[in-house]
């Protein structure tokens, strides 16, 4: 299995206040990886690590053949990118939000062709094509036209998934992606992911939702006060953990 | 808890609702129509004052069309327009300096704001229109130079000092704007991987546009009224215009009431302008923000009033 995404030793302080604390992290091609654990341990961080919109205090970001903000130079010194470079770095690490971040403004196909028109330079009418299509893939094939506030939770999440995918990520990262949905309208995203991870999307996706982990991912980590306490197939960690913390996290939400 | 329901509403029994449907009497608005009737009298009675008050009318109307007249209202369109273009491009530019990371950029901006926005409008116009005082040539070495009063003509110094003092204003509106703009915006722009210009003119502006938008007509109408200030230096709009008429005829309140008649119908027409424009960039916008102002409700219809944007799904 090749790798894809690789996290080393990952650091990050807010104010004094160490919030990662050395994690490290593979993701191989495909996989599908799940992270839990209590709030405040430190989950979006990550993520926000892993694509630049927070930068590192120590470690290193790998994806898909290149340092995430950096360039290795002779004496094992990173230098940091130009804004430019690292901007072609997050174009190709798909993110969705908890709270959606639909672009208002513009309607729905609007919303996921900006990125393929504007920073990849598509021709419009093969971005549009292409929209079109990735709408249709999570089941908003008739709703193009209508603008985010004309539309459900689950449908701006899934819009939301359509822009990241029209950008052709490398990995997909989803923070939460349902937690600010209506219980009914949970399941129409985890339909939209699960159909997303069948597909071979590299995806790492921190959750609430228990029996998402357990069916769909390849491997489910569990991060505790800035580390992965515990991480391996779900049927291991969800069903027989080491760790303490890990263990008392567990019963409080399985029960 | 429950006995300290409002005491004066009627209460009645659970038992005494009989039917399953009933006929529903809207509540009627008698102080609307009085006080409806009321401003009418009051208008009527101001508008016999002017009548049969020491006016001229027919000076009023001849002079309403004449030519000096006009040509001084285009002046003050003219410069009110331009001078908003600029104040609106450099309010703009200096909004996003304000907001730089870069320190020198943010300083300049302040400095900016500090200086036009803490003088007087009419001091910075006499400023620009004398400022063949200290700098008496304009050299750009090897390519230009001018004497600095050809350069600088009252026309060109009440757009300098109008646009500029405008876009001192216009700064803090536009910061006020984006600022309100989600944080979440500009990162999700990120992750698509828009750059930072990208995302300020496709992502943030246009959801500042429906905030800025209504203090933007509001510096417009000021504008247009402002420009008349322009008249301490010479500069003919229509105010400087009507001066010079009554300086030799004497119809002094006959050539004002012809002004005041111009200026309320750019003010409308900019008025109705904003009205549009409010609308377009509300779009995507579930609530309806602007009501046409008169469309008064006086209890008799039955239906609600309708909502400006259920007409665009
Ligand atoms: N921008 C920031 N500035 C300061 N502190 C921050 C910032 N972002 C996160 N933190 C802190 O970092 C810690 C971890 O936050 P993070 O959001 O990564 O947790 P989380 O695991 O995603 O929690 P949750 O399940 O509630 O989303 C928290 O204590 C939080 O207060
Ligand atoms: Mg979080």
């Amino acid at each position: 299995m090749t790798t894809v995404v690789k996290a080393i030793n990952i650091h990050k302080n807010f104010n004094g206040q160490a919030v990662l604390t050395g994690v490290d992290l593979d993701v191989s091609d495909g996989e599908v990886l799940c992270i839990l654990g209590p709030s405040g341990g430190g989950k979006s961080t990550l993520l926000r690590c892993l694509n630049h919109l927070e930068t590192l205090d120590d470690g290193v970001v790998w994806i898909d053949g290149s340092i995430i903000g950096y360039e290795l130079r002779d004496g094992g010194v990173l230098r940091e990118l130009p804004p430019r470079k690292v901007r072609r770095q997050q174009r190709e690490i798909g993110m969705v939000f908890q709270h959606f971040n639909l672009f208002p403004h513009m309607t729905a196909l609007q919303n996921v062709i900006e990125g393929p028109v504007k920073v990849r330079r598509e021709p419009r009418a093969a971005a549009t094509a292409r929209g079109k299509e990735l709408l249709a893939a999570v089941g908003l094939g008739d709703r193009g036209g209508a603008y985010p506030s004309q539309l459900s939770g689950g449908q701006k999440q899934r819009v939301a998934i359509a822009r990241a995918l029209a950008m052709n990520p490398k990995v997909m990262l989803f923070d939460e992606p349902t937690s600010a949905l209506d219980p009914e309208l949970v399941g129409e995203v985890l339909d939209v992911m699960r159909k997303l991870a069948a597909s071979g999307t590299t995806m790492i996706v921190v959750t609430h939702e228990i029996a998402f982990a357990r069916d769909v991912a390849d491997r489910v980590a569990i991060m505790v006060d800035g580390t992965i306490r515990e991480i391996g197939p779900p049927s291991e960690v969800l069903a027989n953990p080491q760790d303490p913390r890990v263990r008392s996290f567990l019963t409080r939400v399985l029960n | 808890m429950l006995s300290q329901a409002a005491p004066e509403t009627n209460r009645v029994g659970a038992d005494a609702l009989q039917q399953r449907s009933y006929k529903i009497v809207r509540l009627k608005h008698p102080g609307r129509w009085l006080s409806g009737v009321a401003v009418v009298i009051l208008l009527a009675l101001l508008v016999k004052a002017f009548a049969d008050g020491k006016i001229q009318w027919d000076v009023v109307g001849k002079f309403l069309t004449a030519e000096v007249i006009l040509r001084g209202f285009a002046n003050t369109l003219l410069i009110s327009f331009f001078a908003m273009i600029i104040g609106a491009g450099l309010g703009t530019l200096f909004a996003v300096m304000r907001l730089s990371q870069n320190p020198v950029t943010r300083f300049v901006a302040w400095l900016y704001v500090w200086i036009f926005r803490g003088t007087p409008v009419l001091l910075q116009l006499l400023i620009w229109f004398n400022i063949a005082l200290v700098f008496p040539t304009i050299t750009i070495p090897g390519l230009y130079e001018a004497r600095t009063v050809d350069v600088v003509t009252p026309f060109v110094a009440a757009l300098l000092g109008l646009g500029i003092n405008e876009g001192a204003y216009m700064t803090e509106v536009v910061r006020g704007g984006i600022n309100s703009v989600d944080h979440g915006q500009t990162e999700a722009a990120k992750t698509i991987g828009m750059s930072r210009f990208q995302t300020l003119w496709r992502i943030i502006l246009p959801q500042t546009m429906r905030l800025i938008i209504p203090p933007m007509g509001n510096s417009a109408i000021g504008m247009l009224k402002f420009s008349s200030l322009a008249t301490a230096i010479s500069f003919t709009e229509m105010l400087n215009a009507a001066q010079q008429v009554y300086f030799v005829n004497g119809a002094v309140i006959e050539l004002l009431l012809v002004c005041a008649v111009w200026y309320l119908l750019g003010t409308t027409v900019l008025n109705i302008v904003q009205f549009y424009i409010e609308r377009y960039y509300g779009r995507g916008v579930a609530r309806g923000a602007s009501r046409p102002p008169f469309r008064f409700s006086f209890g008799l219809s039955r239906t609600a009033p309708r909502q400006a944007n259920e007409e665009q799904s």
